[in-house]
This record gives structure tokens, sequence and C-alpha cells, in this order.
């Protein structure tokens, strides 16, 4: 009898153990990066760049050349690697502090240009690696380690949309959030991030995909209830949708 | 053998290209030479300034704290930068513009000349600072009158040569003060 | 005109950079608009394209130092260039370079602070080019030319080095040198052996092996190991790269030590010193790191008395002190920088007379 395999590591992720908390997404959304780095035979071109977070392991997991940046700048040191080797593919990996505070210059100025990479952005609002203080992404009355009692409006200001905002922008081909939090979700984040890889390596476009995620940990939740809490209070202030598609007509919201 | 000079004017007399000629024409004559330009932040309108070092030797400083000539364009340099000239060195004061002192300097060599006015006769006011430079080079003899005319070749772009007649006769008659 | 003697042109010192770069083989320029070096940006976006090379306005300096990081990584020649409030912005970059073992070319034609400070010639970014201006204990080259044809040779050099110790270097310049015109020969890039970049990333292509360009250490002891790494480059610059110029030295008395713009004018100074008949003598350094410090040791046997000139307040003072080591005295003598201050061969005479 011969055996079908159905399942199994991509070869793009390496065969070691995590270090995410359990319940966290990055696990998932590197598996997501690594097999569609695999389906468009990616893997030996890429030059990842990893962000200051929770993703600077990129590295440790994904098995491609990678460049470490600093914290929000890794658009620009994309620019930077994809100018010179305009012919790789070259893609950021970023969290909500790195990418929607501390370097929303970079991504803003990166995707206006229109440089021909990709970006994931992991929205799990909050700051994972520093220990859960308040993100730009943080909810309304959402409590962390630097909002106390919440975010307040006043105070604090509303959490941002980037891929809103991205979506604004005449560099961008595509902008879309997806979530990562139940099996379907996780074949449209799949699809997402793979019609984004293909707008770089087909067609030399800058892409943007925004994942909801799981921070259990500082949210101070177990697995589940993290998992639950994506679509319970996550999805209503960041709708899931692509706001942005050059490609397809119907696509703009 | 070692020249300095200093220039001064306002924004839009051609101070900086003065000097820029200058130093292009001691280049041809195989000198070392420094310019070294200074101006406001004003794009027009204000102060410009510029010195010019040519010599035989490596050429040091590029500035000059008591030049031994400068070139004196408008009222507010004058009144700035004359007194700083080396004793026994050569100033050259435009006069449409200069309203000289009551005690003027005796120990150096002063030229005051109604600049401006010569430069609209010969043909422009912004034949100004090519009068000047005829005087410059006639009186000091940093470089040569024709060395001045090759750099005008060099620095005009090509659809200006047509104006080097004008600016060689500007630069005569500049000479023509010294001369006289 | 024979083919071994390349024509001189008359260039300004910011132009002279460019064309230093382009012959260096640097083919990416990113930067952000800031006086005075604005000469540098304008004249690489209109020759690089022309090498095949790109030039880009970046919209930070943030942006550009983090855009030259990636380009460095992925094996380019690359600078960018800026003017001191900008050059404290590219701190974070400098410093990732230097932790990345990444090569580039930082162009300081540095102006006066602190602040928004002025336009003007300063040297007021010593300690910050020299110290580390960015956080960690790491060295970057830095390089001080006093001429237009030095703007030229040492962009060139400075690149060189750059690649040899995989170290990030600086062009320290200000607008003296930025701004004069002088005439220079556009000389052949000097041919040198550089070591093969094989830790460049490039996607792995029939690498099994990724490759990482780094700078986070986590595992126990892999920083301290790391940082001796950098110690140690350090330490073969200081042993190997040093550059000073002497200037009538032999028999000197008082000896000025002075680089850039306060050196080029205390050049005529030393001069006439001597042409009253004043024993005095010049070093000038070069490579501010690695520092001329044996050199002025050397002196301090034969010396009677150093005179340090900056267009500061005191800053390079400190390391001629070191240097010397308390065997002479140092006198420094130092100009704040701003509209009307730079000094002149003559007031920098006076103060050898004073110091003599």
């Amino acid at each position: 009898m011969t055996m079908q395999t159905v399942f199994e590591r991509p070869k793009s992720l390496k065969d070691v153990p995590s270090h995410f908390c359990p319940g966290c997404h990055h696990g998932l959304i590197h598996r997501l990066v690594a097999q569609n780095l695999d389906r468009l035979g990616l893997q030996q071109q890429t030059i990842g760049v990893a962000s200051v977070g929770c993703s600077v392991f990129l590295y440790a997991y994904l098995d491609v050349d990678v460049i470490e940046s600093p914290h929000g700048r890794a658009p620009a040191v994309a620019t930077g690697a994809k100018r010179v080797q305009s012919d790789k593919f070259v893609f950021t990996y970023q969290g909500d502090g790195d990418l929607a505070a501390i370097g929303t210059s970079e991504i803003i100025h990166a995707a206006n240009r229109g440089e021909a990479f990709s970006v994931l952005f992991v929205n799990n609002t909050t700051y994972g690696m520093t220990g859960g203080q308040m993100a730009p992404t943080t909810l309304l009355g959402q409590e962390s380690a630097t909002s106390p009692g919440g975010r307040s409006a006043e105070r604090d200001g509303h959490p941002i949309r980037m891929a809103e905002l991205l979506a604004q922008l005449d560099g961008v081909a595509y902008s879309t959030r997806v979530a990562v939090d139940n099996p379907q979700h996780v074949r449209q984040a799949d699809k997402a991030i793979e019609k984004a890889f293909r707008l770089q390596r087909d067609e030399g476009r800058f892409a943007f995909v925004e994942i909801l995620s799981t921070c259990p940990t500082n949210w101070g939740m177990d697995p589940r209830q993290a998992n639950a809490r994506v679509a319970e209070e996550m999805i209503p202030c960041f709708p899931l949708g692509t706001f942005k598609d050059t490609q397809s007509q119907e696509g703009n919201q | 053998m070692t020249y300095d000079v200093f220039m001064a004017g306002f924004g839009g007399q051609g101070v900086l290209m003065m000097g820029d000629l200058l130093a292009r024409a001691a280049i041809f004559e195989g000198k070392n030479v420094s310019y070294y330009p200074s101006y406001g932040v004003e794009k027009r309108g204000g102060a410009a300034t510029c010195t010019v070092v040519i010599s035989d030797q490596e050429v040091g400083s590029p500035v000059i704290g008591q030049p031994g000539a400068a070139i004196i364009l408008n009222q507010l340099s004058c009144d700035k930068y004359l007194e700083k000239v080396r004793p026994g060195g050569f100033c050259l004061l435009n006069s449409s513009l200069i309203e000289l002192p009551a005690n003027p300097r005796d120990d150096i060599n002063l030229l005051s000349a109604p600049l401006t006015e010569i430069a609209r006769e010969t043909g422009g006011d912004r034949l100004l600072n090519m009068v000047s430079l005829g005087a410059y080079v006639t009186a000091t003899g940093a470089v040569d009158a024709a060395s001045l005319e090759k750099a005008l070749e060099q620095a005009l772009p090509k659809r200006n040569h047509r104006f080097i007649p004008m600016n060689i006769e500007a630069i005569k008659r500049g000479a023509a003060l010294v001369e006289k | 005109m024979s083919q071994s003697t390349p024509a001189r042109v008359f260039l300004k010192g910011n132009e002279a950079v460019c064309y230093g770069a382009i012959e260096a083989g640097c083919r990416y320029y990113f930067g952000y608009p800031i006086t005075p070096q604005s000469e540098i940006p304008a004249l690489m976006s209109s020759e690089l394209p022309k090498h095949g090379g790109q030039f880009l306005q970046a919209e930070s300096e943030v942006a550009s130092i983090n855009m030259l990081l990636g380009a460095s990584a992925c094996g380019a020649r690359a600078m960018t260039s800026s003017s001191s409030p900008g050059i404290s912005l590219k701190q974070e970059g400098i410093s990732y370079l230097a932790g990345s073992e990444l090569p580039g070319l930082i162009v300081n034609i540095s102006r006066s602070g602190p602040g928004l400070g002025g336009i003007d010639a300063s040297q007021a970014d010593y300690f910050q080019a020299v110290k580390g201006g960015g956080h960690g204990d790491y060295r970057m080259i830095v390089l001080a030319p006093h001429s237009v044809q030095e703007m030229y040779d040492l962009t060139m050099h400075a690149f060189d080095l750059s690649d040899r110790y995989r170290m990030p270097a600086m062009l320290l310049g200000d607008s003296l040198v930025g701004q004069m015109k002088e005439a220079i020969e556009l000389r052949p890039r000097p041919e040198v052996e550089l070591p093969a970049k094989d830790w460049i990333v490039t996607g792995k292509g029939e690498r099994s092996e990724q490759r990482i360009v780094k700078s986070l250490f986590l595992g126990d002891g892999e920083l301290e190991a790391h940082n001796r790494h950098l110690q140690a480059k350090a330490e073969a610059l200081r042993a190997n790269e040093v550059m000073a110029e002497e200037v009538a030295l032999d028999d000197a008395e008082l000896v000025l030590v002075a680089f850039g713009a306060a050196a080029r004018i205390a050049k005529t100074a030393v001069r006439m010193a001597r042409e009253t008949g004043l024993k005095v003598g010049m070093l000038r350094p070069i490579t501010l790191f690695p520092f001329p410090e044996r050199h002025l040791a050397r002196l301090a046997e034969t010396a009677r008395r150093f005179l340090c000139i900056e267009l500061n307040t005191g800053q390079m003072v400190e390391d001629v002190r070191l240097a010397v080591n308390g065997r002479r005295e140092v006198h420094f003598y130092g100009r704040p920088p701003g509209t009307g201050s730079l000094p002149t061969p003559e007031e920098l005479y006076e103060q050898i007379r004073e110091s003599y």
C-alpha cells in the first residue's frame, strides 16, 4: 500500500522548536509564509527583512537569507536591498509597534514609492516582546502595561487601521487584512500572502498583508480565550477584507 | 609669488562668478588656486563674498584676514571690509554705490570708480564683475587678461559664448581705468 | 598631456566627493536634503544613472541610512551624505551598521550646532564622529580631508577601508572644504586587494546555509565575543591605517595639532611663523579614527609644547592630551563655529606667538 503525504513541514521552514508562547499566532503565520515561498519556488532567491519585537527571530525559523533591521526601519532596509538585488524576492515581517508606531514614516514612503517588495504586518494590538505595552493598534478600553484602566481615546487616540490607510497610496498594488483564528480564515490568509508574493514576483509590485494575531501572554488569556478574542473584539475594529486590489476592480471597498 | 583677493557685494552682482573666473584663469597659467565662496542663507539679495588665493606654492589658508587686494562693490561691504585690506595692498571700490568715508585709507592703493555705470555703458549692469576683474588684474598682475578670456570659454555654457566679446570689452574697460 | 597625468579640473569639495565615490564603484546613494552639502545629492542624482547606479531621495535621514544598510547587506558600495543635524538622525543606523559589520560611507559636511545652529564651517561633531555617536561599544573609521583633492582621494580610500574592515566609514568635512573650489586630478581608483564579500545576502541560490546579517546576539557569551571581535578590528586599524600629515616638524619646538579646515588655515599661520624665525610645525591627523596617538607620543619627546586648534570649544584636544600623556603642555585655541567666526591665519599666528 502506498502512503500519500497530505501534510508536511514546508521546506522553507526549519525543523526547530519554537520559542513563541502557547497560542501565539506567529508560528502559524511563519508557516504560511514558508509554504508560499515553497509554492512559488522562491526559497533560494528570498531575502527576508526581520524587524524588532517577537518577529526578530524570523531567521531562526525560516531557512532563507535574512537582514535584521532596526526598529521600524525594515521597509527602508528592504528598499536598499531590493534596489541592489532587484531580481531577488524581498519581504519584510513586522509587528504593530514596529510598523504602525516607530516605523510609520518608513512604511508609508516605501508604499508610496511602490517599492517592489511585500510587507507582512502582524497586528496583535500590543508590544509582545517588551511586555504588553500599549500599541497604536491597542483597542479602546484594552488594558495594557502602559494603559492601566484601558486605552482612552482622549488620552491615547484611536487604534490605527494600517491596511485601510495604505490603500490610499498610489504605489500600493494590494492592501488587505486577514486573520488566522479559524481554518477558513487561515485559508484566506494563505491566499492573500500568495497573491502578495505573486504581485512582487510577476509584476514587481508593492503589496501589504495585515494579519490579525493573538498575544495570549500579554493579553492575560489562555490560548483558546485569546483565539476567540480575535473574532469577538479585534475584527469589529479591524474588519477583514481587501481595501485595494489593482488587479480586481470590485476588490476595492 | 602669492596673490590673494577678497571680493564682496550683494547677491546678483556677480561676485562669485568673478572669483570663479579669476581662479580658472590662474589654473590656466599653471598656478595653485583656492576659491572660497561665502554667502547668506538667502538665495537672492544677501551678502556675497569670496576669497581667491593664487600661488606658485601649495595654497595654505583659503581664507585671509588681511587680504592683499579687495574688490568691493556695495556700501555695506565697504563699511565692513575696507579696513581689512593689508597695508600696501590694493582696493577697488564701486563708487556707483559707495560713498567714500571722510578719511579714506591712505596706506593702500585705493581705486574708486563708477563701475556700475561703466558696466551699463558697455552693455549692461551684469558686466559689473567683468569691469571690476579687468581693473583688478591690470592693477595687480595676478593673471593675464588673455587667461580670463580662456576662463570665460570654459566657465560659460556654449549657448552663452556669443556674450564673450561683450565680456572681453568690459574687462578692457576695467583695465583702462588702471592704465589711465 | 600624458596619459599618466590626469587633467586638472576645477571642482567644489562636495562635487569631488561625488566623483571620488563613483570612481570607487559606489552605485547607490540615499539621502535627504540639508545645507551645506546639497551639491552632493544634486550631482549624484544626475551622475549615478549614467553609471548604471541609483539615486534615491529618502523620506528622512533615518530612512536613508537604513536604505544604505540594506544595500550594503546585499553587497553594494553605497553611501549617504548629510550635515550635522541629519547625521544625528543617522546615528541609530550607524550603530546597527557597526554591530552588523556592514561597510558604507557616511559623509558629514558638518555645520554648527547644537540644535539647528548655523551653516558655517564647524568641527563641533568631532566627538560624535570618533567617540561613537550611536549606542554601543563601537568604532567608526573617520577621515578628515583638508583640500578638494583629499575630498576626492579620501572618499575612495574610505570605501576601501570600510570594505576591508567591514566597518562604516565617515568622511568628516565642513562647509569650508565642501564649498571651496580647487583644481584637482581625478586620479583613477587605486588598485587594492580586498577580502571577498562572502557574507552578503543574495538569496540562498546554490548555498545550503542561510546567511544572516544581524546585530542581535542573545546566546551565552555570544555578544561579549562579538564585541571583542569588533574591538580587534579597531585595534588592527590603529596598528595599520593611521594617516597624518607632518608639516615642518623636523626641528619644531611648538607643534600645532589641527585637522580639516582648521589645519588648512593653520598651514598659512605655520608659514608665517617660520618666516619670522619661530620653530613651529604641525601634525595634521587625516584619520581621526584611528587617531595618530603614536605620532604625538613621539613628538612629545622632542617638542617643547603643543597647540591644538579646532573650530569648536575643545574636542580633539582631549585625545591630544591623552597621547601626550602629561609630558608636555598642551594649549588649546578654538573658535566656536558661527557666522563670522572662522579664524584667519593672522589670528592663528598670534596664538602661535602666545604659545611659543
